[in-house]
């Protein structure tokens, strides 16, 4: 679909005024296909996320913790699915995005190929990666395609007791016996760096930033939001009294910012290639779901058909 | 098939546009619509329609009100051509 | 009224919801559709809230200064009192909707009959799950349906699960000296036999699934008398509680 000069400048300015791009709008070609791909990545993320955190249901501790990490996944399970359908207004279809999630071709966010070892684990999960999680999409509740920036103010809503679950967890267990402190120390130190990469490379490698930025897909920059982040989490770990896994860690009071040390992009890198402790189990999980429920979907459709001219 | 999914809350006002989820037909995607946008509270009337029983105007573009194929809710008319063979909703 | 007995029942309800609710928790992220995973999962944690409101009652009655958590994690198998259907596993989707359906049957008709029992407490849970196990009902029988009627592969694995699964059903309403002691604190069981039987044979009907011939009826889980699935399910349910003893989390 070609679009002519003049309509790519108004639909420059309608981005800058802060004018919603709906469905039906004419847009650049580039600006659709970048959105569903990032909407696509982050509604995978969502559906691949319900695993590590599922994998602690069935030994939650108390009866009240397993009702809040059922609802929490099941919480992960909604947004996938409405990122899907914001996915869907640009014309991919969600059968598409599943099949290239499930070939291997698309990405999800790299934090979910860590394993789970520990209930401490959990309490990791909602306290940095959904923190890190909710710090990407406050911003994008303004992004300039309507049915992605509504979805996200809808995941947002839901999001709020998410990270305090995960404090919640860890305050308790840091408030425990030894063993249960040395497990939070445990966690945060297997926890913390993944987190920190959730934001993405370096703002100088990230080559889609600067177009995004300009459509305002993208609102804030990586380091921006990874700086933000340490900054807003340094003094929850403090309050836990658990320490932070970076010897290079320090105030600086010049900058009002933490100095923290260099981020290990190597892993970063081998990860979302696919050597991540668990980007082959999530995978071949997935494939599993999807290919021994094929048999259920058959049958839904069939009913469906069969019954849809008896009205 | 894709469903659009419009809700009333408890406390009145119009029918609003929530998002869309797939169903093999209007009971499960009223029941699906239950379990999705509303997490089973009370009170709240649900309207569901296929997406392609959804007639759009076009965003003020004078050729678009020429082209009858293009008055879909969504992008690309052919995306809603899903052959009954496929295996998955 | 006997105080012990209506503890033992309370614990047979809680017990039910709690292992189902264990069993739905499994299919997480590995559901056949991403829209019945999140449904699924409102019916598990359902099942969970009943579990914790027939637990908590229990402990109360009982005295001893137990709780839910206590009395969910730390009982031995031989302590448990679900019935032997809820701890099967969920094998297949047919499998699982199967279990789900004929116990929503029977729950539906049991929470009816207890939201008019004497007793103020059981009353008052019974009537709040009983209009979330209407739903429960609703969409098992629609799945059977869907699934009955659906492909010659979904029938053949419906009813295949139906079959495997109907010995576990009599235990339903097998009454014991328990639940004969209590009275119009709790229900009879036998009489709940009849509409639950209609209610399947009807439902099949619309599934064109042949409802399973008459025979012998597995018992016991009422008991305490489990199948061996019971013990590794409570391995993984309490392994935290029973790493870390006395531990808060």
């Amino acid at each position: 679909m070609e679009i002519a000069a003049a309509p790519e400048l108004s639909f420059q300015a309608r981005i800058d005024e802060g004018v919603k791009i709906e469905p039906k709008d004419a847009m650049p070609e580039a600006y659709r296909q970048t959105l569903i791909r990032q909407i696509s990545q982050h509604a995978h993320s969502e559906i691949v996320g319900q695993l590590p955190e599922g994998n602690w249901i069935g030994r939650a501790p108390t009866l009240q913790r397993k009702a809040i990490l059922l609802a929490k996944v099941q919480d992960e399970a909604g947004h996938g699915l409405y990122l899907y359908s914001a996915a869907e207004t640009l014309g991919a279809s969600r059968n598409d995005l599943v099949a290239d999630l499930l070939s291997g071709k698309a990405k999800y966010s790299s934090i979910f190929n860590y394993p789970t070892l520990t209930w401490a684990d959990i309490g990791a999960i909602g306290w940095l990666v959904d923190g890190a999680a909710i710090m990407n999409q406050i911003p994008l509740c303004r992004c300039s395609y309507g049915p992605y920036a509504r979805a996200m103010v809808r995941i947002c809503k839901e999001e709020s007791f998410h990270q305090r679950q995960g404090f919640d967890i860890l305050r308790v267990l840091c408030q425990g016996t030894a063993a249960q402190k040395a497990m939070a120390q445990d966690a945060l130190n297997r926890w913390w760096w993944p987190s920190l990469m959730m934001f993405g490379p370096p703002d100088e490698q990230s080559s889609h930033s600067a177009q995004s930025m300009q459509w305002k897909i993208k609102l804030v920059s990586n380091d921006g939001l990874r700086q933000k982040f340490v900054d807003q989490t340094v003094p929850q770990a403090d309050f836990l009294g658990l320490r932070v896994p970076d010897p290079d860690l320090k105030w600086n009071e010049e900058r009002g910012h933490y100095d923290f040390g260099p981020i290990p992009w190597e892993e970063f890198h081998q990860v979302i290639r696919g050597h991540g402790p668990c980007n082959r189990d999530r995978l071949l999980t997935r494939q599993k779901a999807h290919h021994e429920g094929a048999w259920v979907r058959e049958a839904l459709n069939a009913y469906a058909r069969k019954h849809e001219k008896a009205g | 098939m894709l469903f659009e999914i419009f809700i009333r809350s408890q406390h009145g006002l119009a029918h609003k546009h929530v998002g869309s989820l797939h169903a093999p037909d209007a009971a499960m995607a009223l029941a699906n619509a239950r379990d999705v946008y509303t997490r089973r509270h009370e009170g709240v009337s649900i309207w569901v329609v296929p997406s392609a029983e959804i007639t759009a105007s076009s965003p003020g573009n004078r050729e678009a009100l020429f082209e009858p194929a293009n008055n879909k809710v969504y992008r690309h008319p052919g995306f809603y051509d899903i052959p009954p063979e496929v295996k998955n909703l | 009224m006997a105080a012990p007995a209506v503890f033992e029942f309370c614990l047979r309800l809680g017990d039910n919801d709690l292992i189902l609710s264990q069993r739905l928790g499994e299919w997480c992220g590995r559901g056949p559709v991403l829209e019945e995973d999140l449904a699924l999962t409102n019916v598990a944690l359902d099942l969970l809230g009943q579990a914790r409101l027939w637990l908590s009652h229990a402990a109360s009655i009982e005295g001893r200064g137990r709780n839910e958590d206590q009395l969910a994690f730390l009982r031995d198998a031989g302590e448990f009192r679900n019935l032997l259907l809820v701890e099967e596993p969920n094998g297949d989707y047919a499998h699982t909707m199967a279990r789900q359906y004929y116990f929503d049957a029977w729950h539906l008709v049991v929470l009816d009959a207890l939201s008019i029992a004497s007793d103020a407490s059981v009353r008052d849970i019974a009537a709040k799950a009983v209009k979330e196990v209407a739903y429960h009902l609703q969409r098992s029988r629609d799945w059977m349906i869907r699934l009955g009627d659906g492909t010659e592969e979904s029938h053949r694995r419906l009813q295949a699960a139906a079959d495997q699964l109907w010995p576990y059903t009599g235990e339903m309403f097998a009454m014991d000296e328990v639940e004969a002691s209590l009275g119009d604190v709790g229900c009879d069981l036998e009489a709940l036999r009849a509409p639950w039987r209609e209610e399947v044979q009807s439902t099949f009907a619309r599934a064109t699934l042949a409802v399973p011939a008459a025979g012998w009826m597995q018992r016991g889980g009422k008991q305490g008398v489990h199948s061996e699935k019971l013990g590794l399910l409570l391995a993984e349910m309490q392994f935290l509680q029973r790493a870390y003893p006395g531990a808060q989390w």
